[in-house]
C-alpha cells in the first residue's frame, strides 16, 4: 500500500514538473498548425530538421570546410579575413624533412616528434588494449558467479572523466605515491614513473588502457555471447581440446567484433589527448607529446602560435582518421550483409 | 566458513576445478583491485591532511594529529609521543620547531621547555577525516562556481540535445523528402570528424558568432550529436507508421504527433541518450579548455586541471575536488549502468 502511494506521489510530482512544458508545447501547436497548413507535411519535415541542422551546419560543417582555408593561410590572427593566403606553404613546412625517421632533421621537429610518439603509442596501446580486452571478455563469458558485477568492475573507469583519470594516476605514480610504496614494501627502489622518459610512455599507455578497456570488453563480450551454443556442445561431444575450440570456433566467430574493436581503438588512440595531458603534460621533455596536444599548443597555447600550421596538421591527422573510419564502416557493412545472409 | 568456501568454489556445471578456473579468479580479483583500487585510494587520500599526504610510507587510513590546550599558550598545541632516555615514552606538546630540534612542553608541567630532536618523537593521532579539504576549496576558491558551471552546461546541453536530436530523428525516420539521404550521409560522415580535427576553425566560428568565453560557447557546438540522431532514428523506425496515420485521421497536427506519440514512445532511447549526454558533457575537457578564458566560467574539469597544473600543487584540495567531480558519474554508474552497457553492446556508441 505504502509503495503505491509513494509511486503515485512521484507520478504526480513528475506531472506537476512537466506541466509548464506540456502547456508550452500545446501553445506551440497553434502557429505550427498554421505553418503545416501553409507548407504541407514536407514543410513540417523541414521544421523538425531545422534546429539540429542549423547547429550542425554552423558548428560542424562550416568549421570542417574552412579548416582547409585556414591551412592555406599564415599569420597569428584567428579571423580568416585577417590572414594572408600562402597556398600549400604550411604543408610544405610540415613535410619538410631530411629524414622522416629522425624528427631532429625536420623543419617542424615538434610535429614529427608528436607523429613518432603517436605512432609508437598507437601500436603499443592498441596491441595491449586488444589483448587485455579479449582475455577479459573470454573470462567474463565463462560460467562465473555474479557475472554482471564483474562486468561492471571492468567497465567502471570508462565513465570517469579524463581529467579525473589523469589526476588519480598522477597521484598514484608520483614519487611518493602508492605504486612506489608497494615497490618499497617488496624491497624495490622507487621509480620516477612520470619523469623518466620510457616510464612516462609506459604510464601513458597503461593508464589509457585502464581507462578504456571496459568499453572494448563489452563489445567483445556481446560478440562472444552471440556465438551459437550448439557449436560448443558439438565440439564437446567430439572431445575437441579446449585450445582447439578456441582457435577453430571462438576466434573465427569473434573476428568481426575483434576487427571493429581494433579499428575503433586505433581511431581513439590516434586522437589521444586529455588523460595523458593531465597525467604528464606531454613530458618529460616531449616524450609523451601526442598529435592532438601539438595541434592544441600550436593553435592556442604556445607563444609560437600558428593557427594555419595547426589546421594543416589537423587535416593530415583527419586524413588518417577518415581512412580508418572508412575501414570501420566497411567492416560494419560486411557484418550486416553476413547477418542478412544467415 | 566452510560453507562459504563451498559456495564460492561451486561450479554451475558441477565439474571439478580446472587450471583455467584459477586463472579466471586471479584475473577477476586482480581486475577488481586494479580497477577500483585507484579510485578507493583517491577517496581515502582526499581525507588526509597536507602533512599526512607528504608522508612516506603513506598510511592506508586518514589520521589527524591530536591537539591539546596547554596552560600559558593561546592556541592548541600538537601532541607528540617523545622517547625518553630510559626507553619509555611520554606525551608532550610542541611549542615551536627550529630545524630538526623541537621545543616542547609537558602538558602537566607547562613551565619548563624541553628541546627534543624530531627523530625521537612520533605524533599522537587517531583516525579522522580532514573534511576541510572539501569545505575550503568550495568556500574560498572558485570550486563552487566551477561546480555550478558544470551542472549548468551538462543539464542545458542534454536538454537541447534531446530536443533537437529527437526532432531531427523524427523527420529522418517518418518523412520522405528530397535530400533525406544527403542529410543522413552528412550526419554519418561527421561521425568521423573528431573535435581535435576542427579545433582551430571551430574556435574562430564560435568567436565570430560572439560565443567565445561564454558557457553557451561550450554548450552549442556539442549538442547536434550525430550519434544521438542516429540512435533515436534507429529507434523511431521501429514505431509503426499506422499509429501516425491513425492520429492524422483524427486531425492531429504533425507537431502533436511528434509531441504526443513519438516522444513518449521513444522514451527508452531518449533515456539512453540522456544518460550518455550527461556523462559526455560532464566529462568534456578539451573544448571548454579552448573556449573559456575567464576563470569564473571554468567548468570543474578545466578548473581542476588549472589547479593541478600550478607549480605548487595543493594535493589535498585537488584530491577532494577530484572526488567531487567523480560523484555524478559514479551515481550514473551505480544506478544506470545497465542502460549504458546495453547501449554500447547494441550500437557501439560511446
Amino acid at each position: 500500500m505504502a509503495v503505491t502511494t509513494d509511486s503515485s506521489l512521484k507520478a504526480r510530482a513528475g506531472a506537476a514538473l512537466a506541466a509548464p512544458v506540456v502547456w508550452l508545447a500545446g501553445l506551440l501547436n497553434v502557429p505550427l498548425k498554421t505553418w503545416q497548413r501553409a507548407t504541407g507535411t514536407g514543410g513540417m519535415a523541414a521544421f523538425f530538421l531545422a534546429p539540429n541542422m542549423a547547429i550542425f551546419g554552423i558548428f560542424v560543417l562550416v568549421p570542417l570546410v574552412i579548416n582547409f582555408f585556414y591551412s592555406a593561410t599564415s599569420g597569428t590572427a584567428y579571423f580568416l579575413q585577417d590572414r594572408t593566403f600562402v597556398g600549400l606553404e604550411q604543408y610544405e613546412r610540415l613535410l619538410d624533412c631530411a629524414s622522416y625517421l629522425d624528427p631532429a632533421t625536420c623543419r617542424e621537429d615538434l610535429f614529427w616528434k608528436a607523429v613518432h610518439n603517436t605512432g609508437l603509442f598507437v601500436v603499443l596501446q592498441v596491441a595491449l588494449m586488444t589483448l587485455v580486452s579479449v582475455i577479459t571478455a573470454l573470462i567474463l563469458n565463462r560460467e562465473i558467479v555474479a557475472r554482471s558485477f564483474w562486468r561492471a568492475v571492468f567497465f567502471f573507469p570508462v565513465l570517469l572523466s579524463p581529467v579525473v583519470v589523469g589526476l588519480i594516476w598522477r597521484w598514484i605514480l608520483q614519487r611518493q605515491g602508492l605504486l612506489n610504496f608497494v615497490l618499497y614494501e617488496f624491497g624495490g627502489e622507487p621509480v620516477n614513473w612520470l619523469t623518466e622518459r620510457s616510464w612516462s610512455i609506459a604510464a601513458a599507455i597503461c593508464v589509457s588502457v585502464w581507462a578504456h578497456m571496459g568499453f572494448y570488453t563489452l563489445i567483445l563480450l556481446a560478440g562472444l555471447q552471440a556465438i551459437p551454443r550448439d557449436l560448443y556442445e558439438a565440439a564437446e561431444m567430439d572431445g575437441t581440446r579446449p585450445a582447439r575450440v578456441f582457435w577453430r570456433i571462438t576466434l573465427p566467430l569473434l573476428m568481426p567484433n575483434l576487427l571493429v574493436v581494433i579499428v575503433l581503438a586505433l581511431i581513439r588512440a590516434v586522437q589521444i589527448f586529455d588523460e595523458v595531458y593531465v597525467l604528464t603534460g606531454g613530458g618529460p621533455g616531449t616524450s609523451t607529446l601526442y598529435l592532438t596536444q601539438y595541434i592544441y599548443e600550436i593553435g592556442f597555447a604556445s607563444l609560437l602560435r600558428n593557427p594555419g600550421l595547426a589546421a594543416a596538421a589537423s587535416i593530415l591527422m583527419g586524413l588518417v582518421l577518415v581512412v580508418l573510419t572508412l575501414i570501420q564502416l566497411q567492416l560494419g557493412r560486411r557484418g550486416e550483409r553476413k547477418a542478412a545472409r544467415e | 566458513m566452510s560453507s562459504i568456501v563451498t559456495f564460492l568454489s561451486r561450479r554451475r556445471d558441477g565439474r571439478s576445478w580446472h587450471w583455467t578456473d584459477i586463472v579466471t579468479w586471479v584475473w577477476l580479483v586482480g581486475g577488481l583491485i586494479i580497477m577500483f583500487g585507484p579510485a578507493v585510494w583517491l577517496v581515502g587520500s582526499s581525507f588526509k591532511t597536507p602533512g599526512q599526504l607528504a608522508e612516506f610510507p603513506p598510511t592506508i587510513l586518514p589520521y589527524v594529529s591530536q591537539k591539546a590546550m596547554v596552560e600559558g599558550y593561546d592556541k592548541p598545541l600538537t601532541l607528540y609521543r617523545v622517547m625518553q632516555p630510559d626507553g619509555s615514552t611520554k606525551v608532550m606538546a610542541e611549542v615551536r620547531r627550529v630545524g630538526i630540534v623541537a621545543q616542547m612542553v609537558d602538558p602537566e608541567a607547562p613551565g619548563e621547555i624541553v628541546k627534543v630532536n624530531i627523530s625521537e618523537r612520533r605524533p599522537v593521532r587517531q583516525i579522522g577525516f580532514a573534511t576541510e579539504n572539501y569545505v575550503e576549496p568550495l568556500k574560498k576558491n572558485d570550486f563552487l562556481l566551477y561546480l555550478r558551471n558544470s551542472v549548468f552546461v551538462t543539464l542545458t546541453a542534454t536538454l537541447i540535445t534531446l530536443f533537437t536530436n529527437s526532432m531531427a530523428a523524427f523527420a529522418l525516420s517518418k518523412y520522405r523528402f528530397r535530400g533525406r539521404d544527403l542529410v543522413m550521409v552528412l550526419i554519418i560522415g561527421t561521425l568521423m570528424v573528431p573535435l581535435s580535427v576542427v579545433l582551430v576553425p571551430l574556435y574562430s566560428v564560435v568567436s565570430a558568432v560572439g560565443l567565445f568565453d561564454s558557457l553557451w560557447g561550450v554548450i552549442l557546438p556539442t549538442v547536434a550529436t550525430p550519434t544521438g540522431v542516429f540512435l533515436l532514428r534507429q529507434y523511431m523506425l521501429t514505431i509503426p507508421d499506422e499509429l501516425l496515420d491513425a492520429a492524422r485521421m483524427d486531425h492531429a497536427s504533425e507537431w502533436q504527433i511528434y509531441w504526443r506519440i513519438i516522444l513518449p514512445l521513444s522514451a527508452p532511447a531518449l533515456a539512453v541518450l540522456a544518460i550518455f549526454s550527461v556523462v559526455w558533457r560532464w566529462n568534456d575537457f578539451l573544448w571548454p579548455l579552448v573556449v573559456l578564458s575567464r576563470k569564473e566560467l571554468y567548468t570543474l574539469q578545466v578548473g581542476l586541471n588549472t589547479y593541478a597544473g600550478q607549480l605548487n600543487v595543493q594535493w589535498h584540495f585537488i584530491l577532494a575536488m577530484t572526488v567531487v567531480t567523480m560523484i555524478p558519474v559514479v551515481l550514473v554508474f551505480v544506478f544506470l549502468q545497465r542502460y549504458i552497457t546495453s547501449g554500447i553492446a547494441g550500437s557501439g556508441l560511446k
